[in-house]
C-alpha cells in the first residue's frame, strides 16, 4: 500500500488532501466532522480584522448543472469569516490540541498596512496553527475594500504583503493567488520574491452564473440586484492545472512549491495537480456538493493508482508530468495520428460523422456500401481528436500515432525526423 | 336455442379494483424523470428511431428541445409530423419502431424512452389547449374525407393547414375511430382521444358530419361531383369470421364489438363478465381483448393462436403485457369446433404446425375448453362498400406511394389501404402523405 503521508512546507498530515478555506472550514464544528471523516488538513475559513464582516442574507451560491442536476459549475458572493476574530483563534487552538496529526493553516486577509500584518500575525500564530495562508484571490466584496484579488492581481501589492506576513511569522507563508490576472507567473515569481514559502491556487474566478428568465435581471439575486460571484467547481480545473503547470514549469518560478486547488472532485483530479506541479491538494466545493464523505474515494483511489503504478509515496508522482507541458512552438510537426474506429464498439450514433463533417474536415463517412458506417477516410483525417471528443462510447474511436508509411492526407512519407514551428519554412521568425 | 349463464356477469370486481386495473399502463414522465432520460439521447446524426417512426419524427430534435425545457417547441417538431403524436406516444407499439432502432440498446440494451419523452413534451398542449398550427391562405378548395378516424383526421388537418376546406364524413358518432372505440382502455386515459380530436379540429377550417355512412346517406360518387378532391379513411368495419358452425350462439362474441362498449362504458363494473374466457386469434386485438376481460375480473383467459409465439402480430411486449397479467396463452391450435354444453360453451381446438410447403396444416391431436365467452379476434376486414369500382387487392384499397388510388382525384389511406400496418401511426402517415399529395395536385390542376 502506497503511503498517503504527506508534508508540505514540513507540515505534515496522513493524506495530501486540505480542504480549501470556506464554509467546510468555517468553524470547529465543521473541521472536526471533516477531520472524523478522515480528511488530512485543513485552511482555516479566512481571518480578517475585527469588527467582522457581513454577509448577505439571500442567496449566496448559485450552481450550473446538468440535466441531472449534477454540479459541474458552482458561484458564491460569500466573503471572509462572518465571525469574531477571538472565537475563531479560540477554536483553531482547540483544534490543533484535538488533531495534532491534522494539518490546520490559518488563512489571513488584511488591509494594504504593514502594522495590521504585524498586529495580527503573532496573535494567529499563537494559536498553534501549522502555517499561514495569504488570501489575495476573493474576486468579490473584499476586493471592493482593497483587498483579495485586488492585491492579488497586482504582483508589487503581492510581494509587499507577502514581505510583511513574512516578517511577522515564524510559520511557513502560503501564497494563494486569484485566477484573475492574465499572467499567472507574475503574481507567483512576486511571492516568492517576497518571500513565500509556497503558492496555492486556484481561488475563484469572476462569475455571473446566469439570468433569470421569467424577470431578466442576472440570478441569483439579493432583492432584485446582483454582484459578480467567484466560480469555482469541476468546470475550473482546466483552468487551475494550466496555472498550476506554468508556474512548475517556469525556470524563474519553478521550485517554489505548489499546493493546488480548483475543481477536486475524485482521486484522478488530485493525480492532475499532483502530476502537473502541485505537493498536495485542496478542497472546497466537492465537499459543499457532496459532503465530507468524498475523502474515502480521494484516498483510496489515489493509494490504489500509486500502487498500480508501483510509486510508493505521493512525492514520486509529484512533477511526473510537468516535463511534458511545454510551448506550442516546439511541439513536433512531422507527427501524424489518425482517428480508428472500432466496428466491434461503434453503436452508429453517427455524431462522429456529422461533427467532423459540419465543423472539421469531412474525414467520416456516414454509408458504406449502402450501409449505415462510420469509417475514418485517412486522406481526409487530420487527427484533430474530435470525433474522439464527442463519441459517446468510451475507447470506441482512438488516435492512433502513425509509424511509418505515407500519411495518406499530405502524401509525405512518415519520419522519425522532429521538426517543429521553429524551423519550419512557412515560420518568417525561423531560426535556421 | 340458448340458455342463460350464469358465469356472465357484470360487478366481478370492486371500483377501487377497476380502477386501478384501468389506470395508465404507461403513467407519465416528471419532470425531473422526463430530463434524466432526455440525458440519454445522444442526439444521433440521421437518427435510426427517426428513420423507424413511421411518421418521420425528428426525435433527437424534440428531445434536445425537452432538454432545453422548449416545451412548446418540442411538442411541435412532434405534432408537425404526426398530429396525433399525443395518441401515438400512448399506443406505439415503440419497441418495434423507434425504440427497437434507438442505438442506445447496442450500448446498453435499453433504449430511450421516446414514447414516454414524447407524451411529456405533447401532454402540456392538450391540458392547455395550445395552438401551434395557423392555417395558410384560403385555397377556396374543398376536399371531403371518409372516415374521421386516425387516417381521416390526419388528413384533414394537414389539408386545413394547407388552407383547404374540408369535410369529415364519419359513421360514428365520435370522431377518433379506433382511438375511441377500439385501443386498450388502460392505454388512453382521461378520455384523452376526444380531447385530442378536439386540438385537431380546433385548427379550423374542417367541418363535421357524424353518423352518417358512405353506401347509407352518401356515395363515393356524390361525394367526388362535389369537391375537388376525396379522401377514405374508412378502417375496417367488418370483422373476420373463424367459419365454424354454431358461431351464432349466445356467448360467441366479436371482440371489437365488446372493446367498443367496454371503452364506451360509464361505468366498466356494469359490464357483463365471463369466467372462463377463450379468445381466438393472434394479435393486438387478442391481447386487449384478454387482458381486458383479466382485468375486469374474468377468472380463466386463455388465448388460442394457430402459430408460435413469433408469429403473432402482437409485440413481445404485448405478449408479455398478456402473461404478467394472468392471461394464458396457447400457440399451434386451431379451433375445429363450437358446441354447447350444460357448462358453458365447449371450443376443441386442434393442433397445428407447419407442413413442408411452409403452409399450416393440423396435426390430428386435439383439445376441449370449456369457456363461458370465446371472443374472435381474428383480424377485420373493409365492409363491402361501393366504390365506384376502385382498384382493390387483398380486399383493401390498392394506393400509390402518394396514397393516391385507381380513381382520379380519390385518395385512400389507413388500414383500408392495402399497404396499411394496422397501427395508428401509420394511419396518420398515410393521411399527411396523401394530403401533401390532395395539395400539390389542387394547386396545380
Ligand atoms: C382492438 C384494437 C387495438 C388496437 N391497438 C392499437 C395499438 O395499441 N397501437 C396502434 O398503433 N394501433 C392499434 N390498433 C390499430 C389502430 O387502431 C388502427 O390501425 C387505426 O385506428 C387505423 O386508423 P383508420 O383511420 O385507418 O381507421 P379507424 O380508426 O378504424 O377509423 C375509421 C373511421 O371511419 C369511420 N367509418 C367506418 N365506416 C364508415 C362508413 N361506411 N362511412 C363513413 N365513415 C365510416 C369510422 O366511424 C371511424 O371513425 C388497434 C386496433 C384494434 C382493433
Ligand atoms: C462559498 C465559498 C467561499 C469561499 N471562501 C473563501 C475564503 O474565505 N478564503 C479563500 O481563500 N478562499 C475561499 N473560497 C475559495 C476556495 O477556497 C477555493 O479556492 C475555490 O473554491 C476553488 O476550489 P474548488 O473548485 O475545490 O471549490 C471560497 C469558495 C467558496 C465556494
Ligand atoms: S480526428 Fe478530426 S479530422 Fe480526423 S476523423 Fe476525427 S474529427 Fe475528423
Ligand atoms: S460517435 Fe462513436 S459510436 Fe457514434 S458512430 Fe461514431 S464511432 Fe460509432
Ligand atoms: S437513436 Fe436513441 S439516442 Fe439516437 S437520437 Fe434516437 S433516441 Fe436519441
Amino acid at each position: 500500500m502506497a503511503d498517503l503521508n504527506s508534508e508540505f512546507l514540513g507540515v505534515t498530515s496522513p493524506n495530501p488532501f486540505w480542504l480549501a478555506s470556506a464554509p467546510p472550514t468555517d468553524k470547529a464544528y465543521n473541521v472536526n466532522r471533516a477531520f472524523e471523516a478522515g480528511w488530512g488538513g485543513v485552511v482555516w475559513k479566512t481571518l480578517g480584522e475585527d469588527p467582522p464582516i457581513v454577509n448577505v442574507n439571500g442567496p449566496r451560491y448559485s450552481a450550473l448543472h446538468s440535466n441531472e442536476r449534477r454540479v459541474i459549475g458552482f458561484n458564491n458572493i460569500e466573503l471572509i469569516t462572518d465571525r469574531p476574530l477571538k472565537t475563531n483563534l479560540d477554536e483553531i487552538r482547540q483544534i490543533k490540541r484535538d488533531w495534532p496529526d491534522r494539518a490546520v493553516v490559518a488563512s489571513v486577509m488584511l488591509p494594504m498596512n504593514e502594522e495590521s500584518w504585524s498586529k495580527y500575525i503573532p496573535i494567529i500564530e499563537d494559536t498553534g496553527a501549522d502555517a499561514f495562508e495569504l488570501n489575495f484571490g476573493c474576486p468579490h466584496g473584499m476586493s471592493e475594500r482593497g483587498m483579495g484579488a485586488a492585491v492579488g492581481q497586482v504582483p508589487e501589492y503581492v510581494q509587499m504583503a507577502t514581505e510583511w506576513a513574512k516578517k511577522a511569522a515564524t510559520i511557513p507563508v502560503i501564497v494563494k493567488l486569484t485566477p484573475n490576472v492574465t499572467n499567472i507567473v507574475l503574481t507567483a515569481k512576486a511571492a516568492q520574491d517576497g518571500g513565500a514559502d509556497a503558492v496555492s491556487l486556484i481561488n475563484t474566478i469572476n462569475s455571473i452564473m446566469r439570468v433569470d428568465y421569467d424577470t431578466l435581471t442576472m440570478f441569483p439575486t439579493t432583492d432584485g440586484m446582483g454582484t459578480h460571484g467567484g466560480y469555482c467547481g469541476e468546470a475550473v480545473k482546466p483552468i487551475a492545472l494550466n496555472m498550476v503547470a506554468e508556474i512548475a514549469r517556469n525556470a524563474e518560478t519553478a521550485r517554489l512549491p505548489i499546493s493546488g486547488i480548483g475543481g477536486i472532485t475524485d482521486w484522478r483530479d488530485a493525480v492532475d495537480f499532483l502530476a502537473l506541479g502541485a505537493s498536495n491538494v485542496q478542497v472546497c466545493t466537492a465537499a459543499m456538493v457532496y459532503g465530507f464523505k468524498i475523502i474515502d474515494d480521494l484516498t483510496d483511489g489515489l493509494s490504489n493508482f500509486l500502487d498500480d503504478k508501483g510509486m510508493a509515496s505521493v512525492s514520486e508522482l509529484v512533477r511526473k508530468a510537468t516535463p511534458s507541458v511545454t510551448d506550442w512552438q516546439y511541439l513536433n510537426l512531422n507527427h501524424v495520428s489518425k482517428a480508428v474506429i472500432d466496428q466491434d464498439l461503434c453503436i452508429k450514433c453517427g455524431r462522429c460523422h456529422v461533427v467532423c463533417e459540419d465543423t472539421s474536415h469531412q474525414a467520416i463517412t456516414n454509408t458504406v456500401n449502402g450501409e449505415r458506417r462510420f469509417e475514418v477516410i485517412d486522406d481526409e483525417c487530420v487527427g484533430c481528436n474530435l470525433c474522439v471528443s464527442v463519441c459517446p462510447v468510451d475507447s470506441c474511436i482512438t488516435m492512433q500515432p502513425m509509424t511509418e508509411g505515407i500519411d495518406a492526407r499530405t502524401g509525405k512519407p512518415i519520419t522519425n525526423e522532429v521538426a517543429n514551428w521553429t524551423t519550419h519554412p512557412n515560420n518568417p521568425m525561423r531560426k535556421s | 336455442m340458448s340458455k342463460a349463464n350464469n358465469n356472465i356477469r357484470p360487478g366481478r370486481l370492486g371500483p377501487a379494483e377497476i380502477e386501478k386495473n384501468f389506470s395508465d399502463l404507461h403513467p407519465p414522465l416528471s419532470r425531473s424523470e422526463a430530463l434524466i432520460e432526455a440525458d440519454r439521447c445522444y442526439f444521433c446524426y440521421d437518427a435510426p428511431c427517426t428513420t423507424a417512426c413511421p411518421t418521420g419524427i425528428d426525435i433527437p430534435g424534440f428531445i434536445q428541445k425537452i432538454r432545453s425545457d422548449n416545451l412548446r417547441g418540442s411538442a411541435r417538431t412532434i405534432l408537425q409530423e404526426n398530429i396525433m403524436g399525443g395518441m401515438c406516444a400512448r399506443v406505439c407499439p415503440t419497441e418495434i419502431l423507434c425504440e427497437e432502432a434507438c442505438v442506445r440498446n447496442t450500448h446498453e440494451d435499453k433504449p430511450v424512452e421516446i414514447g414516454l419523452l414524447q407524451r411529456y413534451a405533447t401532454d402540456p398542449v392538450f391540458s392547455d389547449n395550445t395552438q401551434l398550427f395557423s392555417r395558410a391562405a384560403s385555397t377556396g378548395k374543398k376536399v371531403a374525407v371518409i372516415g374521421g378516424g386516425p387516417a381521416g383526421l390526419s388528413c384533414a388537418h394537414r389539408l386545413a393547414v394547407l388552407g383547404h376546406d374540408v369535410v369529415v364524413y364519419n359513421r360514428d358518432d365520435k370522431l377518433g375511430g379506433l382511438n375511441e372505440y377500439g385501443i386498450a382502455a388502460y392505454k388512453t386515459v382521461d378520455n384523452f382521444a376526444q380531447r385530442e380530436v378536439d386540438y385537431i379540429l380546433s385548427i379550423g377550417g374542417i367541418e363535421v358530419r357524424t353518423g352518417v355512412s358512405l353506401g347509407s346517406e352518401f356515395s363515393l360518387q356524390e361525394l367526388r361531383d362535389e369537391y375537388d378532391a376525396v379522401f377514405i379513411g374508412l378502417g375496417l368495419a367488418a370483422v373476420n369470421e373463424l367459419g365454424l358452425d354454431n358461431e351464432d350462439l349466445e356467448g360467441v362474441e366479436s371482440a371489437i364489438d365488446y372493446i367498443r362498449d367496454l371503452r364506451q362504458s360509464d361505468d366498466l363494473g356494469e359490464l357483463p363478465v365471463g369466467s372462463r374466457v377463450v379468445v381466438i386469434g393472434g394479435g393486438m386485438t387478442a391481447i386487449d381483448i384478454a387482458v381486458q376481460s383479466k382485468r375486469l375480473g374474468a377468472e380463466q383467459v386463455t388465448i388460442a393462436y394457430r402459430r408460435g409465439a413469433g408469429q403473432m402480430g402482437a409485440s413481445e411486449f404485448e405478449q408479455k403485457l398478456a402473461q404478467t397479467s394472468g392471461v394464458a396463452i396457447r400457440h399451434w391450435v386451431v379451433p375445429k369446433s363450437i358446441a354447447e354444453t350444460d357448462d358453458g360453451l365447449q371450443i376443441e381446438l386442434q393442433g397445428s404446425q407447419l407442413g413442408d410447403d411452409g403452409r399450416l396444416q393440423t396435426t390430428g391431436e386435439s383439445t376441449t375448453l370449456l369457456a363461458d365467452v370465446i371472443f374472435k379476434a381474428i383480424g377485420q376486414k373493409m365492409g363491402g362498400h361501393d366504390l365506384d369500382g376502385i382498384e382493390m387487392e387483398r380486399g383493401r384499397i390498392v394506393v400509390d406511394e402518394n396514397r393516391a388510388t385507381s380513381l382520379e382525384g380519390v385518395w385512400a389511406g389507413g388500414d383500408c389501404g392495402v399497404d396499411g400496418e394496422d397501427l395508428t401511426v401509420s394511419a396518420v402517415q398515410d393521411g399527411k402523405v396523401a394530403a401533401i399529395a390532395i395539395d400539390r395536385s389542387l394547386r396545380n390542376g
